[in-house]
């Protein structure tokens, strides 16, 4: 569904006018309903494929290869196909809901976006749904939520009306940059939970980009660990994990740290053990 | 309400203060209060005889104080001390001059500099770096060298506008007032004009901004709604100041222009050591300054939830 | 395929990603930098232009008997209103004395009234600031309402009223805009030193023992140096138009000394009949120096400086 083959991506300083190479010619794919985790330390170039994807990389950077979805190009698509190939196949959900919200804006005002400006939906109807959606994820006092403002709510339950509103455009893959990375521990299991069920229910792709490999494992069908702006490998977490390619790999393994043993019991997906 | 209700508390406050300093400011004086009110000019007994009993000063000091702040609080003046003119009438037709000017001014502000900061962030290459360089020069333009530039070009050269007068009836005022209107407001215009470019940029670049392109939200939606609105908080502020600055720098723009407004009546008092209309105009421009300053923050209040929400909680 | 995003139209800033590769490699291709190398980078070339268009203009104040070609006070009738030429260059005034030199020497008064007004305003600022923050309590909300008093007048407002009590003079009105300009440095100063005043090891100099005024004079004043060095060279820039202004309206310099401002009003007769070279020049020397000021400040200071009341 998603092909990225060769995809680079360089920077200009506007200062210096120097060249900085972030992703050096990557290439992964991805099928209906799988989950592939990004994984790496920060500045390894995870974000930025998400951001090259939809098309929102840095001004003043060079995009190559090609990226295509559903069989259009997305680095040839004019403006407005960009436009709509973001509103209906794609959904964003970012590192720190708090900034994800305009901040002057209600909670009812950003879900409703997404629906009637982005989409086309008739207002009413987005105003109606808004809701529901909410419950969807597990909010029950939606009335009181959607008349907020984003700083009065919590960062977990904030990031969940994000997941609302990335679920209510029906898109094909969610793009989730470290989406837990922002909230306190206690919240972040709850937040990976209704992420993973919202995202196995309406049988979405994601790609899941994460600097902690064993969610990323625990959660994705295939990893791909990068370094520096390129793909080391890819593989199952359990290939991955078994059998590295690569000695950076290893040495991600080896620096884990080990708290937890019996793995992150919260948030597995089907009630499936994993040995840490 | 209850924090706008203690605003006005506030306001009041400082504007009793200010009046106990602008009533004693002329004790600093050196010589006696009568040798000051009275600087120089001959005066027959019977006029001395009125200005001591104007500003009583036969009375202990804080009754002199107490009986002018009441005529004040009723609308009295007094009367000038160079041509016996009831203050509270001269400046009340002074007033209109000053209040049509500062108003033409603070619209120029509104329009020229939100929007050339608009422009330039949004519609970038030439035409933002002229505005850039221009704003950082700009502001560094006194209101009367703009003035007299305009006058020189636009009305002795071409001829186009009057260079002094302020004009009767609303289309010869603006006539007559739009050059002084225009270097009042250049330097508030180019700082204006920074301020929304760079808060536009800031925006445009923000967080929620990048998420609302991300979710293919329209992109005249995304710049309406998102970036633009947002970056008009830290704008309000800016204008908000330069509009209350007006007041002030009017009085130099209508002394250039010789326009009969209370900033030029306070600069001949001033030469002509007419204390007591200077006075009256003091205290109206610490009003209307107070005023403003407290329409802008409630208005910031207004427009921006989170500094609503932490005054209510405060107040 | 490939996509091409212009330099110009933002979508978003640089990553975090980005700029922390970026700046790490930054550091290890070039090294520690030094102050002077830093302070360079932040001004950038306009801002270096500045700087010696500054330094011109203080040497000129300080060397003024030597650069001026004439005297500025004489000048003969016959040599009225000359057109710019190699003799004078900037032309000659209503009274035949030559512009360029009165530029010069205008220079000392135009500069002397901002001195005064920035040591002035600097020395209240941060004598009520760092008070404020020592003890706190009481005497922070006193000083807080002072200031809150002084805010309600516009600075112009204060020097005009100076000037109305105690006659026009440089001094005095330089001596009222100091004390118009001082709650907007005071509340910076202050806000930054009681974040310093609030880390422990002030704490822990109290507890050895050591003065209130030594700790905030060793420790706490050092903290607020930017703030006062920005403060000042903002505030600068305001003084001149402020004081210009001033003797614009015949309340600051007298004639017939040489002054920007004065020079500017001065001209403006003869700006009407056509001769512009007083005025003009006399305008253009405020607006370069303020502009260059400003520049300045700001590259240096953050651009916290604009939006500030006249």
């Amino acid at each position: 569904m998603l092909n990225v083959e060769g995809l680079t991506l360089a920077v200009t300083d506007p200062d210096t006018g120097q060249e900085t190479e972030i992703l050096r010619g990557n290439s992964f794919s991805l099928g209906q309903g799988e989950a592939l985790g990004l994984v790496g330390e920060s500045g390894s170039g995870k974000s930025m494929t998400l951001k090259c994807i939809l098309g929102i990389e840095p001004p003043g950077s060079k995009v190559g290869g090609s990226i295509e979805l559903g069989g259009t190009d997305l680095l040839a698509a004019s403006g407005e196909q960009l436009r709509k190939v973001r509103a209906n196949e794609l959904a964003l959900i970012a590192q720190n809901p708090h900034g994800a919200l305009n901040p002057v804006l209600h909670v009812e005002r950003f879900l409703i976006e997404g629906m009637a400006d982005a989409r086309g939906i008739p207002k009413a109807e987005a105003k109606a749904r808004a809701a529901g959606l909410l419950r969807q994820v597990g909010i029950t006092d939606t009335e009181r939520v959607l008349r907020s403002y984003p700083h009065q709510l919590s960062g977990g339950l904030l990031q969940r009306v994000v997941i609302a509103g990335a679920i209510s455009g029906e898109p094909r893959l969610l793009l989730a940059d470290e989406p837990t990375t922002a909230l306190d521990v206690t919240t972040q299991a709850e937040v990976v939970a209704i992420l993973d069920e919202k995202r196995r229910e309406h049988g979405l792709s994601m790609i899941f980009v994460s600097h902690d490999l064993d969610l990323a494992a625990a959660i994705c069908d295939r990893l791909a660990v990068m370094k520096d702006g390129a793909i080391l490998e890819i593989g199952t977490p359990e290939e991955i994990r078994d059998r590295p390619k690569t000695d950076y790999t290893r040495a991600l393994m080896a620096a884990r740290p080990l708290l937890h043993p019996e793995g992150r019991a919260p948030v597995l997906p089907n009630g499936t053990e994993t040995d840490v | 309400m209850l924090y706008v209700l203690k605003r006005i508390i506030a306001l009041a406050l400082v504007l009793l203060v200010s009046s106990f300093i602008v009533f004693s400011g002329m004790y600093l004086a050196p010589g006696s209060p009568e040798q000051f009110l009275v600087q120089g000019r001959t005066v027959t007994p019977e006029v001395l005889e009125v200005i001591r009993a104007q500003y009583g000063l036969d009375d202990p000091f804080l009754v002199r104080y107490w009986n002018w702040l009441v005529d004040v609080l009723h609308g009295d003046f007094g009367r000038s001390l160079v041509t016996q003119q009831d203050v509270s009438t001269l400046v009340e037709s002074r007033l209109p001059t000053t209040l049509f000017l500062a108003t033409y001014a603070a619209i120029l502000i509104v329009f020229a500099g939100v929007g050339l900061g608009v422009l330039a962030a949004t519609r970038s290459g030439a035409f933002e770096k002229i505005v850039v360089f221009g704003s950082n020069l700009g502001f560094a333009v006194p209101t009367f060298f703009a003035a007299l530039v305009l006058m020189a070009v636009f009305g002795s050269n071409l001829g186009w506008f009057p260079v002094s007068g302020s004009g009767e009836g609303f289309t010869d005022r603006i006539w007559h007032l739009t050059l002084p209107a225009i270097a009042l407001a250049f330097p508030a215009i180019a700082v204006v004009a920074r301020i929304t470019r760079t808060a536009v940029r800031e925006e445009q670049g923000s967080e929620h901004v990048v998420m609302a392109i991300a979710r293919g939200v329209p992109k005249r939606i995304v710049l309406g709604r998102h970036t633009l609105r947002n970056s008009m908080l830290p704008v309000t502020t800016v204008l908000g100041t330069n509009i209350a600055g007006l007041l002030a720098s009017a009085f130099v723009i209508e002394y250039a222009f010789t326009l009969d407004g209370i900033g030029s009546l306070l600069v001949n008092s001033v030469q002509k050591k007419d204390f007591a209309v200077v006075q009256a105009i003091a205290l109206i421009m610490v009003l209307a300054f107070g005023l403003i300053n407290l329409i802008v923050d409630l208005l910031y209040a207004v427009i921006d939830p989170r500094v609503r929400l932490a005054r209510e909680v405060s107040a | 395929m490939s996509r091409q995003t212009s330099m110009e139209p933002p979508v978003n800033t640089v990553g975090q990603d980005t700029v922390s590769v970026q700046a790490v490699r930054r550091q290890r291709l070039e090294g520690p930098v030094s102050g002077w190398n830093r302070m360079r980078r932040r001004l950038g070339t306009l801002g270096l232009v500045c700087v010696g268009v500054l330094a011109v203009v203080v040497l000129t104040t300080i060397f003024a008997p030597l650069i001026a070609p004439y005297d500025p006070y004489a000048g003969s009738v016959v040599d009225r209103h000359l057109p710019p030429s190699p003799e004078h260059w900037f032309g000659t005034d209503q009274s035949g004395r030559d512009i360029f030199s009165r530029i010069i020497w205008g220079a000392r008064t135009s500069l002397i009234g901002p001195t005064v007004v920035v040591l002035v305003a600097a020395a209240a600022a941060v004598t009520l600031a760092l008070t404020a923050v020592w003890f706190g309590g009481r005497v922070d909300a006193f000083i807080g309402r002072i200031l809150d008093i002084l805010f309600a007048f516009p600075n112009m407002l204060l020097a005009i009223l100076a000037v109305a009590i105690f006659g026009p003079s440089l001094l005095t009105a330089s001596i009222a805009l100091a004390i118009g300009f001082t709650p907007y440095s005071a509340r910076v100063i202050r806000s930054v030193a009681l974040r310093e005043r609030n880390l422990p090891y002030v704490a822990s100099a109290q507890l050895q023992g050591i003065s209130g005024f030594l700790i905030t004079v060793r420790h706490i004043l050092p903290n607020v140096r930017t703030q006062i060095f920005t403060g000042m060279t903002i505030n600068f820039g305001y003084a001149m138009i402020d004081l210009a202004a001033l003797s614009f309206l015949g309340l600051g310099v007298q004639p017939p000394t040489p002054d920007w401002g004065l020079m500017v009003s001065n001209g403006q007769a003869s700006l009407l009949q056509g001769y512009w070279e007083q005025s003009v020049f006399a305008g253009l020397a405020i607006v370069i120096t303020v502009a260059a000021l400003g520049y300045v400040g700001e590259q240096l200071g953050g651009r916290r400086a604009a939006g500030r009341t006249r």
